[in-house]
């Protein structure tokens, strides 16, 4: 019986809509090849636009395609924010979960202000016309310097608070270049994760969207001194770095390395002989799906770097991005397999994968999809190298691999573009004429741009994250918990609350015993 | 009246359970057990490259509380049941119990256990 009623109220409700639709005036649209005519042309006689009439609707349409996508990408580049998360958190212990959950939560609000405050007019202050998004030349101020004739950009100074930019050009701008930003920012939080004081963080997440990241981004994207290398000094387009490898991702991982190195290895980590001991992370499906959201966001990091959704060669630049992905998760994931413990090692998977994506972030404009596989297939031998090499010779302890992942494959991936762009685009990067090229394609000049931007970034983010960490464990009485805080785990003593209430789990045995 | 107790290898708990069904102990308590002993596993477990080894050894362990008549049954079934042969199959303690109660109605002594001629 019920069935006749439902077979009942469905025959009513498409009849009725039927009858209802069928003889009112206006024709529905099912394929839309009819919607959008001349008369959604903005004119004085609707349906009869001029010439300029349809020019201005034109450059609006341009524009508008161009915004949408650099909001949509930022959007996905925020999201990256819970991979890291996730990443971070599986690959650490659960006696810690709330603590490294509420770091990566909370880099993203103060990284932000941050940047709010004084970083986006540092970075972008002086970055003058913006010209996929409609030309606006507010952000015009500058701080340079003059040596050996030559004008150096060293910060900009327009748009504190954005004041003075009230524009949709620059808060496109701002939105997407404030998650790059806060990409940085969250990767110390898994080098220095499962002993970092929380004071000792936050303070650390204001001082990097405000200070830290944007004077690097300043020089080689805000129309700073390395990106004028180029035309200073004929060094091929000056430091070319498309969506972050040494921008984002090495002032990261060398942030990630100057914090580890300055904390300390966790308790229970080295030996006496100086060997390191397994920590294992405690949920590899957590870190497996932050993965996943990475890979997923870099479609928004690295596309979206066009800054234009009308520069179609974003399509190659999704294409590169994939599949330097695939072949550094495929290399890790051998690597470790044949060589090393015999495993397919899921947690070097991971760092495969993502030491690929870094590495490919630089170069992915400017490289063809071959030159990306293999550029993806040496970051995912590199990252497991370097993370042995930083564990078992540097004896610093990164519990996720962030300064593998970040710091040495984002040196890599700037460096790769120095070898490997092939000079099919760039046409007029950084003022300069011609295309990109690499070392292997014929200009030498660009190699060594990109060997300055690596060793900029090294000298510079090194000494300045000295410094600031230094500075920070003068604050709150050093950076590091106490060894009972550590061994108990950080979630009740830092944050109150346990990242899995009411679970048994033997915190101590997650420490494992320095013999 | 004896308390058994037998400590089993995890993955025989199934086999144990339908050998003591099979001889008529339908009812026993179980908890999981972690051991620490000579049980190798080396080169199971690596992690970033770190083989390394937790020493902890999951079993599970039994507490089966039976009339006298029935003890031996009980450790018969168990003995075979839970035999792989091969070093760490487990053990079975058996000790006396001083006196039992039936929480629901009082009873005290054999009356007290589960009977299935009840």
């Amino acid at each position: 019986m019920k069935k006749y009623i439902l077979l009942l109220l469905m025959l009513v409700t498409v009849s009725v809509s039927n009858y209802v639709y069928a003889d009112n005036a206006p024709k529905p649209d099912p394929t839309g090849v009819t919607t959008g005519t001349a008369k959604d042309v903005t004119a004085a006689k609707p349906g009869k636009p001029t010439m300029d009439e349809l020019a201005a609707q034109a450059g609006h349409n341009k524009v508008a395609i161009n915004m949408v996508w650099v909001l949509i990408t930022g959007f996905l580049v925020m999201f990256m924010q819970a991979g890291f998360a996730m990443v971070e958190t599986g690959l650490t212990r659960a006696k810690n979960a709330a603590h490294t959950m509420s770091m990566n939560m909370m880099v993203y609000p103060l990284g932000m202000l941050g940047f709010f405050v004084c970083g986006f007019a540092i970075m972008f202050g002086g970055i003058g016309s913006l010209g996929t998004l409609g030309g606006f030349g507010g952000l015009a101020n500058e701080f340079t310097i003059n040596i050996f004739g030559h004008t150096f950009g060293l910060f900009g100074t327009k748009g504190f608070f954005l004041s003075g930019t009230y524009d949709v050009a620059v808060f496109a701008l701002f939105l997407f270049e404030m998650v790059f930003m806060d990409t940085t920012a969250t990767i110390p939080t898994g080098s220095m994760a499962e002993r970092w004081k929380f004071s000792s963080f936050a303070i650390y997440g204001l001082v990097v969207g405000a200070i830290i990241y944007p004077i690097f981004g300043n020089w080689v994207w805000g129309g700073g001194w390395l990106s004028q290398l180029g035309h200073m000094f004929s060094l091929g387009h000056g430091v070319v770095d498309f969506a972050g490898s040494s921008v984002v991702h090495m002032t990261g991982g060398v942030l990630a390395f100057v914090g580890a190195a300055l904390i300390g290895p966790r308790v229970g980590k080295y030996n006496k002989d100086g060997s390191p001991n397994a920590m294992p992370g405690h949920n590899i499906p957590m870190a497996v799906i932050g993965c996943f959201i990475l890979a997923f966001g870099w479609f928004g990091f690295n596309p979206g770097s066009s800054l234009a959704g009308g520069d179609l060669r974003i399509s190659v630049v999704a294409v590169n991005t994939m599949i330097a992905s695939a072949t550094g998760a495929f290399a890790s994931m051998l690597y470790m397999w044949l060589f090393k413990t015999k495993k397919p090692d899921p947690s070097m998977m991971i760092n495969g994968m993502l030491a690929g994506l870094v590495a490919i972030t630089a170069p992915c404009a400017f490289v063809n999809v071959q030159c990306a596989a293999l550029i993806g297939l040496v970051s995912g031998v590199l990252v497991i190298e370097a993370a042995f090499f930083i564990e078992r010779k540097l004896k610093i302890d990164d519990p996720v691999g962030a300064i593998a992942v970040h710091g040495v494959n984002g040196a890599w991936g700037v460096l790769a573009l120095g070898l490997f762009a092939d000079g099919s685009y760039g046409d007029g990067w950084n003022g300069v004429k011609g295309t990109v090229t690499g070392l292997f394609y014929g200009d030498p000049s660009q190699f060594i741009a990109q060997l300055i931007g690596v060793t900029t970034n090294i000298i510079y983010v090194g000494a300045m994250g000295w410094i600031v960490f230094k500075i920070i464990g003068l604050i709150t009485g050093g950076m590091r918990v106490s060894a009972k805080d550590e061994l108990e785990g950080l979630d009740v003593p830092e944050m109150g609350t346990e990242g899995y209430a009411g679970i048994k789990m033997d915190k101590n045995s997650e420490t494992p015993l320095s013999r | 009246m004896k308390k058994i107790e037998a400590i089993i290898r995890t993955s025989k708990f199934e086999d144990v359970k339908e050998a003591l069904r099979n001889v008529g102990i339908d009812f026993f308590s179980y908890t999981d057990a972690t051991g620490v002993g000579n049980e190798i596993r080396k080169g199971e477990l690596a992690y970033r490259g770190t083989v390394y080894d937790t020493s902890y050894i999951p079993r599970q362990s039994l507490t089966i509380v039976v009339r006298d008549i029935n003890v031996q049954k009980t450790v018969d079934a168990i003995l075979e049941s839970a035999k792989t042969g091969v070093i760490g199959d487990g053990k079975i303690f058996v000790s006396p119990i001083e006196e039992s109660y039936r929480i629901r109605t009082a009873e005290k002594g054999d009356a007290s256990l589960y009977n299935k001629e009840d």
